[in-house]
């Protein structure tokens, strides 16, 4: 379009040319700051502007702030412009508004002013103008200031078509930056859903994306929109090429508004009616069926329009899940595509595929491409699209097909890109751990991952790995075996070490007695690799020595020597050296006996969550494939949470348990694992009348050296802590009852004595108690107990209740 | 719905940046620069769908120019592809053999042709006789 009268703005084609001629980015701001200068002069001058140079003046500032300069005059030149009644003068004034001013609060009930005026004239193009303006920029004012004209723009039947096109996404806007300023009250409802039906396609194109947003948010109120959807759809699929003249994109009738439907109706389960249900069923089998026939034309536009349609279809035939023709026939349509010549439809039906398989009414259908998705894996050359086969092939894994899938992403695991291996780490894992079924296989499996991508293997999965083996007592040898074997590789990654390390240490007794893997082999192997590790490693094998030394008292001397010598005894790293101090003392006073019931083997893990399954959902928060095919967990945490169904006593963690009753207000929470295993019981004792301290569990006091509060006692029916601080002579304590029954403890008193020479040595300067604890209850008695002489003996508490 | 919509040339320049939410301006800075890099590195063997943080872009490229448009995980990739070529052909249509130097000295024009066919981030308008004729109607005005 050449310019026309009054919209030359030669000016500014100049100063555009003038910006692109300059040679150097300092000339650029040599010409910008000039015009700058400029403007601001002509903006200051005393005679006021008219409204042509205003335009172009906002219009070369515009500009410059396209060009990445910041611009902090002209506003109220702009919105001057807004004003005027001439449509460029306007245009330049919104678009200012839009681009520049749209997050600045000066102004903004000036410019909300313009705008109702706008749209309460009569001028459509001045409205649309206005509504554009909204629809940009549109916030929380706008919303207040306009929650009643503009859904009654939408509604009423005087608004010609384009002002409701823009009306309607106005709203649209206006909702999703602030729904509650606008009350979009029942009465417009239906006329909304109305709009479905407009005549003009335009209209419902825009009617449908607020209908869409307005449903997520309130579907009950909306679900009237299923029907009309429903029998929109199916006209347009149904009609003829030559019906929709205007709307018709490359033969393909009105794609983007069917595309639409289809998206709207799967924010609804299928429909109850018959007649609707079957009416939709028939435009889905009328897609499909399209897809069949001969392309229109050779232009790559018709046949996207054609398929764009039709991957929604099937996107809501997965959604509504229920008619197994339907998705069969889709499953096969999809396999047609991972085999066509355009990269864009093979990604796109790998991504559907996706979702197809995890229906049960499609998943053995989608199986059948096995073969084909393999062959993607290896031989596309976009990542993505092999990113989608990967995705795919670990969706449609079952027990049938789990070695070969799992054999495949091995294989392509060598080979992958970096950013997609700790993925396929976690999906190997999970897979071969949920089909095994011989966990011979799933050792194999695990070992060579962490040979091939040792890197990207994360603690996580490893971890299980051990978890897996310290559970299953039928592979522990074969375990040790292999860990064995793996460990004589000449490169070992550090992972490997890890595990393997791990591994011999709880279970290299069982290939002890083969020629190849005695006791001291398997400790040369290790140590051969110490000096390799980093010290958290080294950490882990000092561990594993000290396993050794009670597993295998011969190599007992040798193992000490390691102990001993500087690296580890002095090293400077805190873990090692206390590691090595403590279990050299720990081989050195030990009695075998008790070395033994120290190093006990570890006992089975309790079964929770995969934390795989979690780390997968952390890296991959869209996929919703994976949701459907695993089994709905709690949502537990790996190690953190302590649940009182624990059947087991032994925790590995035991520093959960410190920062736990630290944490707590209470000095112990009774959720701790020791007190859990009784909690059962306590509801049905009998209440005696006193209780002596020297008949059940008493807590070492030798504790106290290293914490600040612990349990002293504890019984079923209550729990007796206490917490400590002590600055120079004076300890101030706090002594914890703890009622662990469902009954009431009355008549409580406590009494500590301080027998023979305690009474010179200490003193003691308690507060009263309260003389009942309820029910599942802590009561605290604060004091201090000062040191005045040297003492060696303990006070002894005495605690009677009914 | 659209996040954003570019055109930027192979150089890095941007010819139209269209944004249907908030971001900071250095922020719009930053992606503009990712997109770039992101897109310009593509060629035939690839897909017109590249994943963008936690979006995704569909683009094409014509000519010299890469037109983006920034979407949602689970918008449609292929409906959003053909929108892109709908809006070009708008443009060349408007403009006449469009090229890249109407978009420059344009520029205030072209905002007028994408605010016909996209609102609030959804698509207003697809059909381009209705396009054209409202074009032509807001060009003969004063």
């Amino acid at each position: 379009m050449r310019n026309m009268r009054g919209d030359a703005m030669r000016g500014l084609a100049v100063f555009i040319s003038d910006i692109r001629n300059c040679k150097s980015r300092e000339a650029e701001l040599r010409r910008i700051n000039k015009e700058l200068t400029n403007i601001r002069q002509r903006f200051r001058a005393d005679k006021t502007l008219d409204g042509y140079q205003k335009k172009k003046y906002v219009c070369k500032l515009l500009f410059i702030f396209l060009l990445g300069h910041d611009i902090d005059f002209g506003y109220m030149e702009a919105v001057n412009l807004l004003s005027s009644n001439k449509y460029t003068e306007k245009q330049i004034g919104y678009l200012f508004i839009s681009v520049i001013m749209n997050s600045s609060t000066e102004m903004k009930q000036l410019i909300i002013q313009n705008i109702r005026n706008d749209i309460q004239s009569r001028n459509p193009i001045f409205i649309n103008l206005a509504l554009q303006c909204v629809a940009n920029i549109g916030d929380k004012e706008m919303a207040t200031a306009f929650t009643h004209e503009i859904p009654r723009l939408l509604t009423s039947g005087d608004t010609i078509d384009p002002v409701k096109q823009s009306a309607a996404l106005c709203l649209l806007r206006l909702h999703r930056t602030s729904p509650e300023s606008l009350q979009l009250n029942t009465e417009w409802t239906a006329r909304i859903i109305h709009l479905l039906n407009d005549q003009h396609l335009g209209v419902a194109t825009a009617a449908v994306s607020l209908i869409d947003a307005l449903v997520k948010r309130s579907p009950d109120e909306y679900k009237g929109c299923v029907n009309l959807a429903v029998s929109r759809l199916s006209r347009i699929v149904t009609s003829s090429y030559t019906d929709f003249q205007d709307y018709t994109y490359y033969f393909v009738p009105a794609p983007w508004l069917c595309v639409k439907l289809l998206r709207l109706l799967q924010n609804y389960p299928p429909p109850d009616d018959p007649s609707v249900r079957s009416r939709l069923n028939e435009c889905l089998d009328t897609i499909l069926n399209k897809a069949q026939e001969p392309l229109k034309s050779k232009k790559v536009q018709h046949s996207n329009a054609r398929n764009a349609v039709l991957f929604e279809a099937i996107n809501l035939i997965i959604h509504m899940d229920c008619e197994s023709s339907l998705l069969v026939r889709a499953c096969n349509q999809l396999g047609q595509f991972l085999q066509n010549r355009e990269t864009n439809l093979r990604y796109l039906a790998l991504e559907s595929m996706c979702l197809l398989a995890t229906s049960e009414f499609s998943h053995e259908a989608v199986k059948k491409h096995q073969e084909t998705v393999i062959n993607a894996l290896k031989s596309e050359r976009d990542v993505s699209v092999r990113q989608r086969a990967v995705d795919l092939l670990y969706a449609m894994c079952d027990r049938s097909n789990a070695e070969d899938i799992v054999q495949e992403m091995l294989t392509y695991l060598e080979t992958a890109d970096y950013t997609i291996r700790e993925e396929m780490v976690l999906k190997i894992a999970i897979l071969s751990e949920k089909y095994a079924v011989d966990y011979k296989w799933y050792l194999d499996i695990m070992l060579k991952l962490i040979r091939i991508a040792g890197d990207f293997v994360s603690e996580e999965v490893w971890y299980r790995v051990i978890q897996v083996v310290v559970n299953r007592s039928d592979v522990q040898s074969y375990a040790a075996k292999i860990a064995f074997e793996a460990l004589q590789a000449p490169a070992c990654h550090e992972n490997m070490i890890k595990v393997a390390g791990y591994i011999l240490g709880e279970y290299g007794n069982l290939i002890a007695l083969d020629l190849r893997s005695t006791p001291m082999i398997q400790f040369d192997l290790l140590h051969s690799k110490y000096h390799l590790c980093s010290p958290t490693t080294r950490s882990l094998l000092l561990s594993t020595y000290m396993k050794f030394i009670n597993l295998f008292p011969e190599i007992k001397q040798h193992i000490q020597d390691v102990l001993r010598h500087d690296s580890n005894y002095r090293s400077s790293d805190v873990e090692i050296q206390q590691r090595a101090i403590e279990y050299l003392r720990l081989s050195e006073i030990c009695s075998p006996t008790v070395l033994a019931t120290v190093l006990e083997i570890m006992p089975p893990y309790p079964e929770k969550q995969s934390p795989l399954l979690v780390r997968l959902k952390q890296k991959k928060p869209l996929m919703e494939a994976e949701n459907n095919s695993e089994p709905s967990v709690t949502t537990t945490t790996t190690h953190t949470e302590d649940v009182p169904k624990f059947a087991e006593t032994a925790i590995h963690l035991n520093q959960q348990q410190q920062q736990q009753q630290q944490q707590n207000g209470l000095l112990v929470s009774f959720d701790t694992i020791e007190s859990n295993t009784h909690f059962g019981e306590s509801t049905s004792y009998s209440l005696p009348s006193t209780i002596t301290t020297t008949e059940t569990t008493i807590q070492s006091s030798k504790k106290f050296l290293f914490k600040n509060s612990d349990i002293i006692f504890e019984n079923d029916l209550l729990q007796i802590g206490i917490k400590g601080e002590a600055t120079k002579h004076i300890l101030r304590v706090e002594f914890y009852y703890g009622n662990k029954t469902n009954f009431n403890l009355t008549n409580i008193s406590t009494n500590i004595t301080l027998l023979d020479e305690l009474e010179s040595e200490l003193r003691l300067n308690l507060e009263p108690i309260k003389p009942t604890i309820d029910p599942k209850a802590q009561i605290k008695q604060s004091g201090t107990i000062e040191c005045l002489q040297e003492f060696r003996d303990l006070p002894k508490i005495n605690f009677s209740f009914l | 719905m659209i996040r954003f919509i570019l055109i930027q040339n192979r150089a890095g320049k941007t010819r139209l940046a269209k944004w249907f939410m908030n971001f900071h301006d250095d922020e719009k800075q930053k992606l503009i620069e990712e997109v770039h890099a992101l897109v310009t590195v593509r060629d035939a063997k690839h897909t017109n769908f590249v994943e963008f943080r936690n979006f995704k872009i569909v683009y094409r490229r014509y000519a010299g120019l890469y037109f983006c448009i920034c979407v949602d995980v689970n918008d449609n990739n292929l409906a959003y592809l053909e929108a892109i070529h709908n809006f070009v052909e708008v443009l060349n249509e408007f403009f006449h053999n469009v090229c890249e130097l109407d978009l420059v000295f344009n520029f205030y024009k072209v905002y007028s042709v994408v605010d016909e066919m996209f609102l609030a981030g959804e698509i207003r308008e697809t059909s381009q006789i209705k396009v054209l004729k409202q074009l032509t109607t807001l060009t003969s005005l004063e």
